[in-house]
């Protein structure tokens, strides 16, 4: 390979944080016009390596070179800001915009010499790369107001204006639904065309292999290796990414349907409910140990659907019974004492307490249940976040670390240990599986098909068909915020889902 | 040893305690004898302790009892009640009129505090469900009774500093007879062992950290965020009442426009040197109990320097800034890493011996 | 749980209005209406009136100026009178336009602060009403008002220093509250004391400020007595903040008052101050008199009669009661407050 195609050159990279070694002599190569896929499970470090990159952290040592003018020069970025002078740009894992500016101010702000820029020229030109993007937003839109996928676009977006040599994608399509992806990656072609250089860190081996050139592999902040897509098989890079060899993904054997008998009564069953969020009435049951999800686009309301069940949001209509008798379910502490459990789609801002430690988080729920005037002692605390911790094998340095700094993976783990420990009879799982590394993936489908052996029901969404497939006995298919249908045994393929949710889309086309 | 001192360090006690620590220092090495505590025999012949070290004690206890109810509301709204002192006037107020209107006698005394403590919750919830249901900025909707709450005080009374005198009432903002230690700093203790049970013996922190820190968490776990801030404003309202009648006490009359002046700014502060972020989520009550000591360390360190009347304010605030200062984020990393190296040269030092 | 959270909320909003409503608008009580403020020609005789003040809650002595002038300017006297309460300059100014708008025949004023008032003062006085003012003085000429009926508050500085003086005390270790630092009261009962430390006839111990507040002054005071520095006079500048500093003293067991070791003196003549007096705790306090209606009525009724009045600047008369010469019944005629 031919030196001057190098764009940018990182050597020896060293980086930690207190009591965590996050990085340790990593190499990188990225080379021009090229997509290079940056992977490995959480905290392999990859965040860390592109934090480092772009300047959020400094280097405790190391050296970065980057291609100046056609030449190879040491940079030493200080903040983000420098690194988007030089012109190296993040679209980073979480939505770090500004949700209460306008989608225009969130394309210019903090680009140099914005002071002198008009609001209105501003809007206009927000408007055209929109337009160009074919991104469903206004450009004096209120950025919170958009849709999750939406947001991203727009940080996607603002990378992509800001005419840059280097692009990182940190996880964009961990949010985006299955046409948003196809778009982006029409748009990451584009630019690879134009020879602008992409660094691209996802947790999707699809996404990875449809789109990459090369591939960088980390290990607990350590270099596997550098490899070419097209010359790496699947199941090997997994091994890589995980430094064992892998059964488990082709072992996980699809579950048998549980013989439905009818005179056992639903753990679980809804007539009508509806909520504020879940206005379309819908009907909804499950029995003992058995593991169903829904399944749609994004928006299909899915996710609305399972709130609802929770009684989330506020509950409108509906008759609830559980294990045939009737109860009211009002408000998520009802659903609490009913022994359902409930893991929300978007753990940061309704899963975790960011700044209360690991063990904090892990008995809040049983805490609740258990009442205001009872708190568990700290021994019986620790003594519960112990066990979670070692069951669930979550990487923390200590049960009082903060949980905003473990990773993503662990982060879910953590939350998941609240609700396995409330022993629910119930169990809602929504995108427990979203954000993390394949590991991990793996281990929460096991943990699913375990406890529903152990006879608690699952509700199990997921953007990834795959999964639901793999541990579901029947799916709901979600659309336009309304059930389409229902397939269980043989039906349920990929195919007859893709068909269900594009129904009358394609009728329409 | 390592650990407990980074565990310290890391403890969110540290920069208030250091705080304290530096005006104690000072203080000595400005006068030796500045904290030293005589025994006195007081006019009406009883033996008691004085010196600078009790005055600040007795005359921060209203701030810091203050401090504790701002402290969950800060934790709990992510915002402040500047409303507390005038709160204070009205609490102080109907303890005044209950006690005008009647003999004073110890059970006069608990009906007028209990009476206070009523009228003060219900402001306080008031302003609780300004924040918690209609979700008012609690700055915003505590300045209602900000500027109302001296003219309802007045009102109350119907006169401007009306006096009540009892050998009773002496003994609370005073000493009883016979205990030689200010009556202010045992209700305050008393106070901070109460708070203490309650945060021990149900989940009341847990519960205002987590709606603090994360609404929509709180609310998906079963908790309740509107009754937890509610909660937290009428802890806040006891608080209140109390530090009124405390501060009523100690002169035996109610001036409403000059009672804890200006003192939801000492509370406020308190707060934010004790270690809670004025932005809500974890809290550290002990730290504000701290802050209030050290602000009252400060004013009274400025007397004993006898600093002019019109700079006692702009001396306050410098010390104050260099306080804020130190415990932001950027000097406490700073810090950090300070003790890591030093620690780590020791280390280093300490791996041969054992090897010897 | 909802309709008592509902309930709850109604009450204190309620409770919260009727106390937000009736504290300030205790002027709107006062016997003469804001509704008599319209432009009536069937005021049948009586004297229009608009008087401008400082809310009654301000201070004991503004409640004891504010009864005052309810008791002299009311119907039963022959006027009409329209009332304004504010702290705010501005609101003030407001208030005192819209009444020469409404065609009162006399103004009263007490400013809230001195400055601004020219151009309403002109306009009155184009407009032919007359203008006095009273407690204190504004920055305005002097042809711009008939009279001002003003507190000297210098002169009780004097009153006080000179009653100390007079006591020949072999020594005079002076520990000086005062009041909120810029305040009329403060700068003219700080001066006269600050002459004396100038001259050398009398040391300052501590000069501090308690901007007015009881509990402040207690701890000047205790941290003075900490200090174990020797004083014998406490000079506070209104009874409040005196009474703060005696609840020090008696905490460290320190004689005050008429045969104490400590000389203690206070301003404003309020009741339970003047008893501190009569009962010897005090040894001094000095009037600040808020009675300014009866001198106004007299001038006004000269008016009307069509004589000229006599003097521009009147200042009220003030006294001082020490613990030797003062009585019970001084207290019920000149005490304010209860």
């Amino acid at each position: 390979m031919m030196q001057n195609d190098i764009v940018l050159s990182i050597r020896n990279i060293c980086k930690s944080f207190p009591g965590v070694r996050a990085l340790q002599n990593v190499d990188f190569t990225l080379r021009k016009g090229e997509i290079h896929a940056l992977m490995g499970e959480n905290g392999a470090g990859k965040s860390t390596l592109i934090k480092v990159l772009t300047g959020v952290y400094p280097k405790d040592s190391g050296q970065i070179f980057l291609d100046i003018n056609g030449g190879l020069k040491e940079i030493n970025v200080k903040s983000p800001h420098e690194a988007q002078s030089l012109g190296i740009s993040t679209v980073y894992q979480e939505i770090t915009l500004c949700p209460n500016l306008t989608v225009a101010e969130n394309m210019f702000i903090g680009r140099g010499n914005y002071r002198f820029v008009s609001w209105r020229s501003m809007k206009k030109k927000t408007a055209e790369i929109l337009k160009k993007l074919n991104i469903p937003a206004r450009a004096a839109q209120q950025l919170g107001t958009c849709s999750i996928a939406v947001q991203q676009m727009v940080a996607i977006a603002r990378a992509v204006d800001m005419e840059c040599k280097v692009l990182i994608f940190d996880e964009p399509t961990s949010s985006l639904d299955e046409q948003e992806v196809e778009k982006l990656f029409s748009l990451m072609r584009e630019l690879k065309s134009r020879g602008v250089s992409i660094i691209f860190i996802t947790h999707f081996l699809d996404q990875m292999y449809e789109i990459s050139d090369r591939v960088t592999v980390l290990r607990n902040g350590e270099l596997v290796g550098e490899y070419e897509v097209k010359d790496l098989p699947r199941v090997q890079l997994i091994s890589k990414m995980m430094g064992k060899d892998l059964d488990d993904v082709s072992t996980l054997q699809k579950r048998k349907l549980p013989d439905e008998k009818t005179d056992v009564l639903p753990v679980y069953e809804a007539v009508g409910l509806s909520s504020t969020s879940c206005p379309n009435a819908f009907d909804f049951k499950i029995s003992k140990g058995e593991v169903n999800g829904f399944t749609g686009l994004l928006g299909s309301g899915r996710s609305e659907s399972v709130r609802a069940i929770f009684a989330a949001d506020r509950i409108t209509g509906g008759k609830i019974k559980i294990n045939g008798k009737d109860v009211k379910i009002k408000k998520p502490k009802d659903a609490m004492k009913r022994g359902i459990g409930y893991l929300p789609e978007d753990r940061k801002r309704d899963g975790i307490v960011e700044d209360l430690s690991v063990r904090e988080n892990i008995i809040l729920a049983l805490q609740v249940m258990k009442g205001f005037f009872r708190p568990f002692s700290r021994a019986e605390a620790e003594a519960f976040a112990d066990e979670y911790i070692k069951l669930l094998g979550i990487k923390t340095a200590s049960m009082d670390t903060p949980i905003k700094s473990l990773s993503g993976g662990n982060q879910q783990k953590a939350i998941l240990a609240r609700w396995l420990l409330t022993n629910p009879q119930y169990l809602i799982l929504d995108e427990p599986t979203r954000g993390i590394d394949v590991g991990t993936k793996v281990e929460i489908q096991k943990l699913i098909l375990k406890l529903a052996e152990e006879g608690v029901s699952v509700t199990f969404i997921s953007s990834e068909i795959e999964e639901m497939l793999r541990t579901c006995s029947r799916l709901i298919v979600m659309r336009d915020r309304k059930a389409v249908g229902e397939l269980k045994g043989d039906d349920m393929t990929q195919d007859n889902i893709m068909h269900m949710i594009a129904g009358e889309a394609v009728q329409n086309a | 040893m390592r650990d407990v001192l980074k565990k310290f360090a890391r403890s969110q006690l540290v920069i208030p305690l250091f705080s304290l620590l530096l005006i104690v220092i000072f203080n000595l090495i400005r006068d030796v004898e500045f904290f030293s505590i005589n025994i006195v025999t007081n006019n009406q012949g009883y033996r008691v302790l004085s010196g600078n070290l009790i005055s600040i004690l007795n005359g921060a206890s209203a701030v810091a009892i203050m401090s504790i109810g701002m402290t969950l509301i800060t934790s709990s709204c992510k915002g402040q009640d500047i409303s507390v002192a005038a709160v204070a006037a009205i609490a102080g107020s109907v303890f005044v009129s209950v006690l005008r209107s009647n003999e004073i006698t110890i059970p006069v005394i608990i009906l007028a505090f209990l009476s206070s403590c009523l009228v003060s919750v219900l402001f306080s919830t008031f302003n609780g469900i300004l924040v918690a249901v209609f979700k008012i900025q609690p700055m915003i909707a505590t300045l209602i009774l900000f500027s109302a709450g001296r003219s309802i005080a007045y009102w109350i009374n119907g006169g401007a500093t009306p006096t009540i005198s009892s050998p009773l009432l002496a003994s609370i903002g005073g000493f009883i007879p016979g205990i030689p230690i200010p009556t202010p700093i045992i209700i305050m203790v008393l106070f901070l062992v109460l708070i203490s049970l309650v945060l021990r013996f149900t989940t009341l922190g847990l519960y205002t950290q987590v709606v603090g820190i994360n609404e929509g968490t709180a609310h998906l776990n079963g908790i309740n965020p509107v009754w937890v801030k509610l909660i937290a404003f009428m802890i806040s309202g006891i608080c209140v009442a109390t530090a009124g009648n405390i501060t009523v006490c100690r002169i035996g009359l109610i001036n409403h426009e000059t009672l804890l002046l200006d003192a939801e700014m000492d509370v406020i502060l308190s707060v934010a040197i004790g270690g809670t972020a004025l932005s809500g989520g974890k809290f550290n009550l002990y730290g504000s109990v701290i802050g209030a000591y050290i602000i009252q360390a400060l004013t009274v360190t400025l007397y004993a320097m006898k600093v002019p009347s019109a700079a006692v304010k702009a001396y306050k605030a410098i010390v104050i800034i260099l306080i804020v200062v130190i415990s932001s984020p950027l000097v406490k990393e700073f810090a950090a890493n300070l003790i890591n190296k030093l620690f780590k040269k020791q280390a280093g030092a300490k791996i041969p011996m054992k090897a010897s | 749980m909802k309709k008592f959270l509902a309930l709850i909320l109604v009450a204190v909003l309620a409770l919260g209005l009727a106390a937000c409503t009736a504290a300030p608008s205790t002027p709107a009580q006062t016997p003469s209406d804001t509704t008599s403020k319209t432009p009536a020609d069937t005021s049948g005789g009586l004297i229009k009136v608009g008087i401008v003040n400082n809310p009654p809650s301000e201070s004991g002595y503004r409640a004891a100026n504010v009864a005052d002038f309810e008791r002299v300017f009311n119907e039963a006297n022959g006027y009409k009178v329209s009332t304004f309460y504010s702290l705010k300059n501005d609101e003030q100014l407001n208030a005192a336009q819209q009444f020469i708008t409404d065609g009162v025949d006399y103004l009263l004023i007490s400013a809230a602060a001195t400055d601004g008032w020219t151009n309403v003062l002109q306009n009155a006085k184009n407009a032919g009403v007359k203008v006095f003012l009273f407690d204190r003085m504004m920055n305005v000429d002097q042809s711009l008002f008939e009279a001002a009926v003003i507190s000297d508050m210098k002169a009780q500085g004097k009153m006080a220093v000179q009653w100390l003086l007079d006591q020949k005390l072999p020594e005079y270790n002076v520990v000086h509250i005062q009041g909120a630092m810029g305040s009329d009261a403060q700068i003219g009962r700080t001066e006269p004391l600050n002459e004396q430390f100038e001259k050398g006839t009398m040391k300052c111990v501590v000069q501090q400020t308690a901007t007015w507040d009881e509990a402040t002054a207690k701890q000047i005071v205790e941290s003075v007595i900490n200090s174990g520095e020797k004083f014998n006079v406490i000079y506070a500048e209104n009874d409040g903040m005196a009474r703060g500093a005696v609840a020090a003293l008696d905490e460290a067991g320190i004689t005050h008052g008429k045969n104490g070791d400590v000389v203690i003196i206070g301003f404003d003549f309020n009741k339970w101050a003047l008893r501190e007096v009569l009962a010897g705790n005090w040894n001094l306090d000095v009037q600040c008199s808020p009675f300014q209606a009866e001198r106004i009525h007299q001038m006004i009724q000269d008016l009307e009669a069509g004589k000229t009045l006599s003097e521009k600047i009147v200042i009220n008369e003030e006294r001082y009661f020490d613990a030797a010469t003062i009585t019970e019944a001084d207290i019920d005629k000149y005490g304010i407050g209860d």
